[in-house]
């Protein structure tokens, strides 16, 4: 060996670190209606994942199961390496609080105002005192341009600034990985881009790794680094890939036609 | 000058073994339209044909006419529609369509099928009410080891919502049942010229049965649907997927604050209403049986004791326990939806107060064994 110390040589060949989210032959089920199986798929660090695909095909079961509110019928979730789907319930807690979700209708506690609803993971999380937590939600609700909304209830606010303040609960922690179910649903196109736009920033300010949910086409091809497609009848992934590429030319017609709203199967019907 | 909308007309002519339909006028769903029965009366052609004469407008109601000819007609006549307009036709084939492709939905079930079910669905409710009772009792001893984490605040606005906010109702609950349990015992006691002994009977009934329930009542309804409603409609609004994906048990968080509050303001409740019980039967026996107050209030005092008491707060707590277990449970089982959040409130009631007349069985007897 040359007189290399022969741990060197035997040590293994450092890897590429983990990726941020891998889900590993994933199987969902309602009772015993499976809704998606063999879902295997990963996410990189810093990514603005997106999971399409019509409805009823199971995107928000997907969503369900990556954040633990369901227990998959088969099948791993890792983050950074670590089970997220084994029955370890300090493990799992310990990455709960990793990861932060924007639900559809936003979630927030309605009995608690928004700094009550900000600062609640920092207590539940943090050993920071009182004029420590305040700052932070002051900051947190900064970032989602809701300074000065401290007080408020959720019912007082609009839709928008509802999903705002959600996202701002999301980051409290400064999570790893932030989820989005539906981020545009029941939003006007204005708010929905002004909410893609911050979605963004986050990402650039905090590297942020981001998991979207949505089949809002615009957030998606402004967005989305990577999506997966799912599919109702395939019950599983068709497509994986870079949304541009894959309308132009995906080889699955049920991939071109959702990502150009049919409006090139009429086309290409026209054209034979 | 507006132009008067003529009615709707199908008159029929028989030209050889055909039967000619002219349509013309105003189909309006909405108005008076000509029915086929009428229009063909007893003939039997060999073809219908349609014709149109100064229709004007129209609506579904003459698609459903011609509809309703052309299924007269079935495959055994001709039904000529070639001078309808085609739009008309396009819909009729629609309809007809339509008609043809009914999914046979049956969602009948046979009694046994019907008994069965309902059986496992008993045997899973009642698993899952002890699955729930573990639940709390484990949150709860993790919450006495770690108090820091009881949301002490959210529990005193609980109290303040079960308790003091019930307390105008569960008074003139109570005070009612007195009134009425002194007047019952009056009509027998006067026979015998024992007026006095209505104090006892008021006392002791009040006490050992009537305070407790009756409050147990009241909250089951005020407070039980309260909490059921509040959970249910937390958890449509994903509020509850919120709080377990920080990590936060739902139970910790919401459960445990409320089953402490109505604990505590249970028994609480029921010694008002035991006093306001004893009251209204004194009223009773002040004005209609001229018994002095303080004949009866004697007299009260002589017939009960310390045991009577206990009874009444041993019951009153553990109704507390049942009306917010069954109450936070129906909250947290309920469906995501307006509906869902609806019937888990009734759902709430019924089980608090079926649990609590169980207990109170369960009482009767256990306390007779006892000698309480």
């Amino acid at each position: 060996m040359n007189g290399k110390p022969a741990t060197a040589v035997d040590a293994p060949v450092p890897l590429a670190p983990p990726p941020a989210i891998a889900v590993e032959d994933l199987e969902c089920r309602y009772g015993d209606t499976v809704v998606l199986s063999g879902v295997s798929f990963s996410v990189r660090e810093g990514e603005l994942f997106f999971v399409i695909g019509g409805s009823g095909c199971g995107k928000s079961t997907l969503l369900r199961h990556l954040i633990g509110l369901k227990k998959p019928a088969r099948g791993t979730v890792r983050y950074s390496g670590e089970n997220f789907t084994n029955d370890d319930l300090a493990a799992r807690r310990n990455l709960l609080k990793t990861f932060g979700v924007l639900y559809q209708n936003a979630a927030l506690w309605s009995s608690m105002t928004l700094r009550e609803n900000v600062a609640l993971p920092l207590e539940q999380y943090t050993t920071l005192n009182r004029r420590e937590r305040d700052e932070i939600v002051t900051l947190k609700l900064a970032q989602v341009e809701l300074a000065g909304y401290e007080e408020f209830f959720p019912a007082e606010l609009s839709g928008g600034m509802r999903k705002r303040a959600g996202l701002a609960r999301a980051l409290a922690l400064d999570p790893r990985i932030v989820f989005f179910d539906e981020p545009s649903a029941g939003l006007d196109p204005v708010t929905s881009r002004k909410l893609d736009e911050l979605i963004l920033q986050i990402r650039e300010s905090l590297g942020t790794t981001m998991v979207i949910v949505s089949h809002e086409l615009a957030s998606i091809f402004t967005l989305a680094d990577r999506v997966i497609m799912l599919d109702h009848e395939a019950r599983g992934i068709i497509a994986e890939g870079r949304p541009r590429e894959l309308a132009d030319a995906s080889d699955d017609p049920r991939v071109r036609e959702f990502l150009t709203r049919g409006e090139e199967k009429a086309y290409t019907g026209a054209s034979k | 000058m507006t132009a008067v909308a003529t009615q709707a007309r199908a008159e029929t002519i028989a030209e050889g073994d055909d039967l000619v339909v002219t349509l013309g006028g105003d189909w309006r769903i909405t108005g008076p339209v000509p029915a086929w029965r009428t229009a063909r009366g007893d003939r039997a052609p060999r073809a219908v044909r349609f014709r149109v004469e100064g229709l004007e407008r129209w609506d579904s109601s003459l698609v459903l006419f011609v509809f309703e000819v052309q299924s007269w007609c079935g495959a055994k006549t001709l039904c000529d529609t070639t001078a309808l307009p085609d739009t008309v036709r396009r819909l009729v084939g629609q309809l007809e369509q339509a008609q043809a492709k009914r999914v046979p939905a049956d969602h009948s079930r046979n009694f046994l099928a019907t008994v069965g079910l309902a059986a496992i669905d008993v045997r899973r409710q009642i698993r899952e009410f002890a699955d729930f009772v573990g639940e709390c009792t484990l949150s709860a001893i993790g919450l006495i080891k770690r108090p820091g984490r009881f949301r002490w605040r959210d529990c005193i606005l609980e109290m303040q919502q079960c308790g003091a906010m019930a307390v105008p109702i569960v008074s003139l609950s109570s005070f009612l049942v007195g009134l009425t349990l002194a007047y019952t015992g009056a009509i027998i006691l006067r026979q015998f010229g024992g007026d006095i002994w209505v104090a006892d009977i008021v006392g002791l009934s009040t006490l050992r049965e009537m305070g407790a329930v009756m409050t147990g009542v009241v909250l089951a309804g005020r407070t039980g649907a309260a909490f059921a409603a509040q959970i249910g409609n937390m958890k449509a609004n994903e509020e509850i997927d919120a709080l377990e994906t920080l990590g936060i048990a739902p139970v910790d968080f919401l459960v445990i604050p409320r089953l402490v509050a109505l604990t505590l303001m249970t028994p609480l409740l029921a010694m008002y209403a035991n006093c306001l019980g004893i009251f209204g039967g004194m009223v009773v026996s002040a004005t209609v049986l001229e018994i002095p107050p303080s004949a009866y209030w004697i007299e009260t005092q002589s017939n009960i004791d310390l045991a009577d008491v206990s009874v009444s707060l041993i019951k009153s707590v553990i109704f507390g326990m049942l009306i917010a277990v069954a109450s936070c449970l129906r909250g947290l089982q309920a469906e995501r939806s307006a509906a869902g959040v609806g019937r888990a409130a009734t759902s709430a009631v019924v089980t608090s107060i079926l649990l609590l007349i169980v207990a109170d069985a369960v009482f009767a007897v256990l306390f007779n064994v006892l000698g309480l």
